[in-house]
């Protein structure tokens, strides 16, 4: 008897260890494949005038880590500038800008970060382990995302803050909360948010599925859920919008790659990706 | 005795090795844990209400899912375990699918089944203007949907473990079937159901992924510790393991609390 349920709590103690660690993730690159098909479109059209660029040891393979908003551009760029630079592979790793600038300052061999925001970036090129002065190459800015039908009848930034609106924002942690605090503060409204989301992506499932009124995203993220959302532009977004720096990783082991890359992205080619995918310029 | 002390002696040592390495894996993230933990200013980290609040409320979440559970729970098992008809593996398959089901997946299944304009929810809405989602209640339903499988799983693998010809003897000395259940069945099956009810608890204390989706993130209503963790863990990693910290050693403390109690039989 007793040995049984030994046992019985020992298997399911098993699988209760494997399953928990599915926990964690909740981003959803689906979200982020429509904006990146468009972006592949225009990147292919763009990419045989770069390729004048590719001489001086622009080969081999380097690692990108950029912030988990530009899944849909960065793939569809790293897949361009291999086609504009025979022999290179861009290994992309995308994540919470924080996340990957922790794994920078603490040696994860990176050649090149994209951040989505400028207080991220900071936190590696303040342990001297960027290159040079991290370059701006896009803008975000807020959005409110409304389900289609728009069921509490959001027209401006202050319908959110109306009793009875279910408002559901970014913790104020994450940058895209941090960019919404900011913005009420500055239009001096106070929010009484639902839920505080880990991440930009939860924020637009719950809007997605009709169970919250209104949520606080990026324009890009509103582009990028194509018809499920309904984006609404307020004025007073103008007072919190993003910065996306990018900068090459000291110590890497492949620096004119690294260097070619960072200048793709700033460049007509990248430009064009990222304005298709809802990004402004720097 | 004897017995014992004889199959000790085939004891196939070849065990120990692979058990070792287990302990160790399991163990180790643990240790890894404790050895960053930032002891210096580890009560200055925890002094605050954003320590206690999400673990109140994650105290008394884990038991309530732990509560229905039991009450639905049980009954599903010995379904499971004492009746026989057709299309019982189905749905044992489908009771113990949100063991398999990625906990963020479980989250969203909710949302269309009880959120204000999912399947079941939307008729409540209408009714009375309700909504479960970002409620209290929604991160009981979340825990109890992650965790009431470990139950069933535990209390039926215990249910089969136990003679049926008890059941049958109490039948022939004139029980009725709900008297043999109560005095005969549920006595016998204290420790498996007590076995359970631990695991179920431990699975909706640790609850995440569900909860973040379906209730939501709100402190005070809805934020659970593993989410209060989660969030710290974005911009201040040192709180995130102080918290961890906590959540683990009270439930430690609890488990070996029940154990000592409970599980001794």
């Amino acid at each position: 008897m007793r040995s049984r349920l030994a046992l019985t709590a020992a298997t399911a103690t098993a699988c209760a260890l494997v399953l928990s660690a599915c926990g964690g993730s909740s981003s959803s690159p689906a979200a982020a494949s429509a904006a990146a098909t468009s972006a592949a479109a225009a990147a292919t059209s763009a990419a045989p005038t770069s390729a004048a660029a590719g001489a001086g040891g622009v080969t081999g393979t380097i690692v990108v880590d950029a912030a988990a908003s530009l899944t849909g551009t960065f793939t569809a760029l790293g897949k361009s500038f291999e086609v504009a630079h025979p022999g290179t592979t861009v290994k992309l790793n995308f994540g919470g800008s924080d996340t990957l600038a922790a794994a920078i300052t603490s040696g994860a061999p990176v050649d090149v970060f994209a951040a989505a925001s400028t207080k991220t970036m900071a936190i590696v090129t303040a342990k001297g382990d960027g290159v040079g002065t991290p370059t701006p190459f896009a803008k975000n800015e807020l959005e409110i995302a409304v389900p289609p039908s728009n069921p509490a009848k959001i027209a401006s930034f202050a319908d959110t803050v109306k009793s009875g609106v279910k408002l559901v924002t970014c913790a104020a942690t994450v940058p895209c909360g941090a960019a919404a605090t900011k913005a009420y503060a500055a239009a001096k409204l106070t929010f009484k948010p639902v839920s505080l989301e880990p991440d930009v992506k939860s924020v637009l499932t719950k809007v997605e599925l009709n169970e919250a009124d209104a949520g606080i995203v990026y324009k890009t993220d509103v582009l990028a859920a194509g018809s499920k959302v309904l984006g609404i532009n307020f004025p007073e977004a103008a007072g919190a919008i993003a910065t996306y720096p990018i900068v090459e990783v000291k110590g890497s082991k492949n620096a004119a790659t690294a260097e070619a890359f960072i200048a793709y992205v700033v460049g007509s080619e990248g430009q064009t990706v990222l304005a298709a995918a809802g990004f402004e310029k720097p | 005795m004897t017995d014992r002390q004889q199959a000790r002696g085939r004891l196939p040592y070849g065990l120990l090795v692979p058990a070792a390495v287990g302990v160790a894996f399991l163990v180790l993230p643990l240790v890894a844990l404790l050895i960053r933990a930032p002891w210096s200013h580890l009560l200055t980290l925890l002094a605050t209400d954003d320590v206690l609040t999400p673990l109140r409320l994650s105290l008394e979440t884990a038991t309530l899912a732990t509560l229905v559970s039991l009450v639905l729970g049980v009954p599903l098992a010995w379904v499971l375990a004492r009746l026989n008809f057709r299309g019982r593996s189905l749905l044992r398959a489908l009771v113990t699918l949100p063991l398999v089901l990625p906990p963020v997946v479980g989250g969203v299944a909710l949302l269309l089944a009880f959120g204000r304009s999912g399947v079941m929810g939307r008729w409540l809405y209408d009714a009375t203007g309700y909504s479960l989602p970002y409620t209290t209640t929604a991160v009981v339903i979340a825990e109890t949907f992650v965790a009431m499988p470990f139950l069933v799983v535990s209390v039926e693998g215990a249910l089969r473990g136990i003679d049926p010809r008890y059941d049958e003897a109490a039948a022939t000395l004139g029980a009725s079937r709900w008297y043999t259940f109560t005095r005969v069945t549920l006595p016998m099956l204290g420790p498996g159901i007590a076995a359970g009810s631990v695991l179920c608890w431990a699975r909706a204390l640790g609850e995440f992924g569900a909860t973040i989706t379906f209730a939501g993130n709100f402190p005070g209503t809805t934020q659970t510790m593993p989410l209060s963790v989660y969030l710290a863990l974005q911009n201040d990693p040192e709180a995130a393991i102080a918290l961890s910290l906590v959540l683990l050693a009270v439930s430690i403390a609890i488990l070996a609390g029940l154990r000592e109690r409970w599980l001794r039989a």
